[in-house]
């Protein structure tokens, strides 16, 4: 593999780091009301526990289409700024909308990946991450010149700092230990969607 | 009806035109070869933002996120296709009541040649009573403005996705290529 132009060289080579800080840190730094799509899962409670951001949405099924509903409200609003926080098993489950976003690339998009190896929710089964595949390096195969590991939580600060000021699609891509979210979110889909929407400025 | 419909209209013209006029601007689609000249004409039509995605359920998250956005949008596809997204409508589109706008080729009837088509074809009717989705199976060029126009204005009214099955009596479907 050649040597990646910002974070860590591999996977191996990045620090195991935590979930939910490393959400708070990324909601931190989101001054502009941006929007931000949990996906299905950890992903989606440790977003909920960081602090329920009128722009954001978290789903309740559909695994895997965190990026895909974050490409249509980049490609609907161009001028605010969408980010996906997805896990590792829901990513492989839909690889192909990495393509469909390298195609498209949209400036506003920005992809973070939470990889602990496992499908943490289901009982800890090994996803192919673990093991042979290297999400990043799936990324730049699918178009996404801007694909990097986090090296450690400074690295990460500043991947997603050059991420939201970049015109370009980005995904960053953070090893996480297995500890569980810190909270779960509500569950109630319209009220969910219709805070959303109004958050963003919609409705 | 109006009173003299160009005589060249095809049905995909009309298609097109009731997106337009609805303000349907995002298009997604999963390529099929009955669809092609209304691809061809979204893609030559600067209105409308239209690109393919990988698979179906894909197409369902980019024109929900889209929606929630402020934009309308459809999703094409075939019959197979329809067969790989009610995990999609069921745990998205149908609680988030997003009126996601889906056309779908009609293939498996009326003269198919491969059997997974066929059999496939049997399983999306009952899919979408199963999920009290609004659906209509277009088979006359002649109510295809109407059908379309009233059914967009509804699914926006009411907040419901609703699917356009469109008939190889409206499209001519797909034929046996020896």
């Amino acid at each position: 593999m050649s040597q990646t132009q910002t974070g860590a060289i591999g996977a191996h080579n990045a620090k195991v780091m935590n979930r939910f800080a490393l959400t708070k840190r990324v909601v931190d730094k989101l001054k502009h009301e941006e929007a931000v799509i949990g996906g299905i899962g950890n992903a989606n409670f440790d977003l909920w526990a960081a602090g329920q951001r009128p722009q954001n949405f978290y789903m309740l099924g559909s695994m895997g289409l965190a990026i895909p509903i974050a490409l249509g409200v980049a490609l609907a609003q161009p001028r605010r700024h969408v980010l996906a926080l997805e896990g590792d098993g829901s990513l492989l489950m839909q690889l192909g909308c990495l393509t469909t976003v390298a195609t498209l690339a949209p400036k506003n998009l920005t992809m973070i990946v939470w990889d602990n190896g496992i499908y943490q929710i289901t009982g800890g089964q090994p996803t192919a991450s673990a093991s042979t595949a290297d999400l990043v390096t799936i990324a730049r195969g699918c178009g996404i010149a801007n694909a990097a590991w986090a090296a450690d939580e400074d690295d990460f600060d500043r991947l997603v700092a050059a991420a939201l000021s970049r015109g370009g699609p980005s995904l960053i891509a953070a090893r996480i230990d297995e500890k569980p979210a810190v909270a779960t979110t509500d569950r109630d889909p319209v009220r969910i969607k219709a805070n959303f929407m109004q958050g963003i400025g919609v409705k | 009806m109006s009173d003299s419909p160009p005589q060249a209209a095809a049905w995909h013209d009309i298609v097109l035109a009731s997106l337009k006029a609805n303000n349907v601007k995002l298009i997604t689609y999963v390529p099929d070869r009955v669809l092609t000249p209304l691809i061809k004409a979204l893609h030559a039509d600067p209105f409308f933002t239209t690109f393919a995605t990988a698979r179906e359920e894909e197409a369902i998250g980019i024109v929900t996120g889209a929606w929630m956005g402020g934009m309308r949008g459809a999703l094409l596809m075939q019959t197979s296709g329809f067969a790989t997204i009610p995990n999609a409508l069921a745990s998205l589109v149908c609680p988030c009541q997003i009126p996601a706008l889906l056309f779908v080729s009609e293939r498996g009837t009326l003269g198919e040649f491969n059997l997974g088509q066929a059999m496939v074809c049997k399983t999306m009717r009952p899919v979408l009573d199963a999920l009290g989705m609004e659906n209509h199976t277009i088979t006359r060029q002649d109510e295809l403005s109407f059908i379309l126009d009233r059914s967009i204005k509804q699914a926006v009214a009411t907040q419901a996705p609703v699917a356009f099955i469109l008939s190889p009596l409206l499209t001519g479907g797909k034929v046996f290529a020896q």
